[in-house]
């Protein structure tokens, strides 16, 4: 890699043709045993091999060409790097700026404009598939945030926390009739509770340690609910949940319904709204608190914890409390996302708990940015809009052919775009630090400077 | 040993064992109060063992750490706590902790010790205002309701913040770096980084302040501006410190007791004049030349 360096102004292309045909060469050794020959059966079930070089051919050609491009793009003269990475310019601040007034307006406008566009009927799928679950998304990572992106602890079970918030509500309405905004803050209270008692052991471990045992404590939380059946129904779940009133009125086709008490004509489409609507302002208070906290000594301390958790100490600071706070209130919001999920689904079993929910929490904080509450929102759009985009692609058939199954290569695309991503942000999408504090001038500190925690 | 007229921290028979390795062993001495003391010693000989133990990262194999944050502590009003099992009492002689029973946070919280580290442990992502203001956690903290006021916009939090912000910028303008307030700490250069962390020591309003090696990595001229912030910490504010230093121009130059520890063991405690002239201490540690060639372990001064 050294030599790319060689003469800054000029590319040398013997070099990068030579590093691209390596890895031409790699990609055609590692993946010819599958792309190139390819076994099926024949009519008498027999096994045939088919050879199909072309594939080979055409990965090869791709990693050539990809490999080329990014060192052309490492290897662009300094002074256009060194500009892509200066301080923040007057623009850039004021697209900050309104970036989250502007998406704040087109979130409340959403349901009203796509209802008005493609009617009751059309507009359910868009305001439950993307505006629902991807705004359940954005609050669960912004509750995992102050966990891992403020305080600097590594969780890999939070969805534990979801599911405590779930059941609570599931339980709570099935077996005692109370309301959901009843179950709502006591759902909230159960899930901090779950993070306190979680977070006692677990203080004193640090990076590694501390995932494995809050992952392990995940899948405790899922397989307890799984085995004790008397208490959650096992693998069943608990159905027939209640479903979500209007302040009292509940959204069906009777007397003293939402629609029958404000003159309307019974849709569906208005329970999906009135969700949206409810997950939104559930999202907003999250990062209400969270930005206010920020400014307070208690989220000072988390950052600071991040940052340095000896120094900590030796200013006076109860690092002992301080992640305990962070875990309580990172549960607690995932606890309000728990108990919505499940008066939206009407229906909760283990299976919605899985490793992989927390996996996919943790990756929208990661990617969009340790700390930063707009990147985590920008994450969580672009990752799990995009996995529900990825399931529209049955136009690729009029490309691939008829026997293309689009729905396959859904994980490989995501994969791909989480690597990219990384090498091109490592950092995240948003990786620089806002104070929380200025004298002046308030500058974002760069996201080289700042630390990740180490547990 | 020097007799401390008025101390603030005395400190008994002090053991520290690592497994088999004896850091500190049976160290006795003590910091008067408004003075500058210096712990001296070559490299290995425990010093910063010692501050681990007074700020509480370590706990002492043995020992009593007694420190009387008001009042001259009685003998007898010691020996009655240490009886009773208690970390603090607010005695008729003083106001007595004992270090040895107290987790760190609460040594720095209630007994009020603040440090500095040998390696700079500053919060660098943050900026120089917000190291401060961190600094000051636990009276904001009150001041905020615990924070959950604060999340509620009651009470006097903005107030407080504000007067946070005031003592940050006082101690800014002392360490001259106000201009860079809104800088990221981690870039700073090197010598301010020292100072930063002193002052951020200094904005939890300590009775003692330990110094590990401040002087260390700083040119003449920075080593002349750390002498004349730490006379003036000393005069200005009801601050004691309690110093390492290699820097020889720095600990003859403005301490009042210099305790010197070799291997663990204390081998001179005096007044600068007395210990540079004490034979044990030129050949352990002053004595550069001689030291090395009777004992190359010790390495010497840096
Ligand atoms: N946590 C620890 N575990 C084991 N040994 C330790 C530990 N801390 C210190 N020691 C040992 O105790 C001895 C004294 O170390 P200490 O750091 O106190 O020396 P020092 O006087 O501060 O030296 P320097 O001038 O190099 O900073 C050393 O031999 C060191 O290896
Ligand atoms: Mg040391």
């Amino acid at each position: 890699m050294a030599t790319t360096n060689k003469n800054d102004d000029g590319f040398n292309w013997a070099f990068a043709l030579k590093e691209a045909a390596f890895a031409a060469i790699i990609t055609a050794g590692l993946s010819f045993p599958i792309l190139a020959l390819r076994t099926d059966m024949d009519i008498s079930n027999k096994l045939i091999l088919n050879q199909r070089w072309s594939w080979l051919i055409v990965a090869a050609v791709l990693v050539f060409v990809g490999r080329l491009a990014v060192l052309s793009y490492a290897a662009r003269p300094k002074s256009t790097r060194a500009a892509s990475t200066a301080p923040q310019s007057d623009s850039s601040k004021f697209i900050a700026k309104w970036i989250s007034a502007v998406g704040l307006l087109a979130l409340f406008l959403f349901p009203i404009v796509v209802t008005s566009a493609l009617g009751g009927q059309g507009a359910l799928k868009w305001i439950n598939n993307y505006g629902v679950q991807i705004m359940i998304y954005i609050m669960l990572g912004w509750g995992l945030n102050i966990v891992v992106g403020l305080a600097g602890l590594l969780d890999l079970g939070y969805v534990a926390f979801y599911a405590v918030g779930a059941y609570a509500y599931a339980l709570l309405s099935t077996h005692y009739g109370l309301s959901f905004w009843i179950c709502l803050p006591l759902a909230g209270i159960l899930a901090a509770t779950w993070g306190v008692i979680l977070g006692f052991p677990v203080l004193r471990l640090r990076g590694d340690y501390l995932a494995i045992v809050t992952l392990a404590f995940g899948e405790i939380i899922r397989i307890v609910l799984i085995n004790w059946v008397d208490f959650s129904g096992g693998y069943a779940g608990v159905s027939s949940i209640p479903r979500i009133t209007f302040f009292g009125l509940p959204f069906n086709d009777n007397v003293g319904s939402f629609s029958n008490f404000f003159g309307l004509t019974y849709s569906p489409i208005h329970r999906t709204i009135f969700l949206f609507y409810l997950i939104l302002c559930l999202a907003l208070l999250t990062n209400y608190v969270t930005m206010r906290l920020r400014r307070l000594p208690v989220g000072r301390a988390w950052e600071a914890l991040r940052e340095d958790e000896i120094a900590c100490r030796s200013l006076g600071i109860n690092t002992t409390s301080t992640k305990l706070t962070a875990f309580a209130l990172g549960a607690m919001f995932a606890g309000f996302a728990g108990s919505f999920f499940a008066v939206r689904q009407g229906f909760v079993s283990p299976e919605s708990f899985t490793f992989l929910e927390s996996a996919t929490i943790l990756a929208i904080v990661v990617l969009g940015g340790m700390g930063s509450q707009i990147g985590v929102a920008i994450a969580a759009v672009v990752l799990i809009g995009g996995t529900e985009l990825l399931r529209e692609l049955e136009w690729t058939k009029q490309i691939f052919g008829q026997d293309f199954d689009p729905a396959q290569y859904r994980s490989l695309i995501f994969g791909a775009a989480m690597v990219i991503m990384m090498i091109w942000k490592p950092r995240g999408i948003v990786s620089t630090r806002e104070p929380s504090i200025f004298l002046k001038e308030k500058k974002s500190v760069s996201g080289d400077l700042v630390a990740e925690g180490h547990g | 040993m020097l007799s401390v007229s008025n101390p603030l921290l005395v400190v008994e028979h002090l053991t520290m064992r690592f497994g088999g390795l004896i850091a500190v062993n049976d160290l006795s001495f003590s910091v008067g109060r408004g003075d500058i003391t210096a712990l001296i010693g070559p490299n290995g000989a425990g010093k910063t063992t010692v501050f681990n133990c007074v700020t509480g990262f370590y706990k002492p194999t043995e020992g009593r750490l007694a420190l009387a944050r008001s009042g001259i502590a009685a003998a007898q009003d010691v020996a009655d706590l240490t009886q009773s099992g208690a970390q603090h009492k607010q005695m008729p002689s003083g106001d007595i902790y004992l270090l040895e029973r107290m987790p760190d946070f609460r040594i720095a919280h209630k007994a009020k010790v603040a440090r500095t580290f040998q390696n700079i442990r500053l919060f660098q992502g943050m900026t120089v205002l917000e190291n401060l203001i961190i600094a000051q956690h636990n009276p904001l903290m009150v001041a905020s309701g615990f924070s959950i006021l604060g999340v509620l916009g009651i009470g006097g939090y903005k107030a407080s913040e504000q007067q946070a912000v005031e003592k940050a910028k006082s101690w800014l303008e002392r360490i001259g770096l106000i201009d860079r307030a809104d800088d990221p700490a981690g870039e700073l250069p090197y010598g301010a980084q020292r100072r930063l962390e002193i002052a951020r020591a200094m904005c939890t309003d300590p009775v003692l302040l330990c110094l590990d090696e401040p002087a260390a990595g700083l040119n003449p001229k920075e080593s002349l501006e750390l002498n004349t912030l730490l006379r003036s910490i000393r005069a200005d504010h009801s601050t004691s410190v309690l110093l390492i230093e290699h820097d020889m121009s720095v600990v003859m130059g403005i301490s009042d007791h210099v305790v010197v520890l070799d291997y663990g063991t204390k081998i001179a405690d005096g007044t600068p004049s007395e210990v540079r002239n004490d034979p044990k201490v030129i050949a352990a540690y002053l004595g550069v030349d001689d030291g090395d060639e009777m004992n190359p372990a010790h390495g010497g001064a840096k």
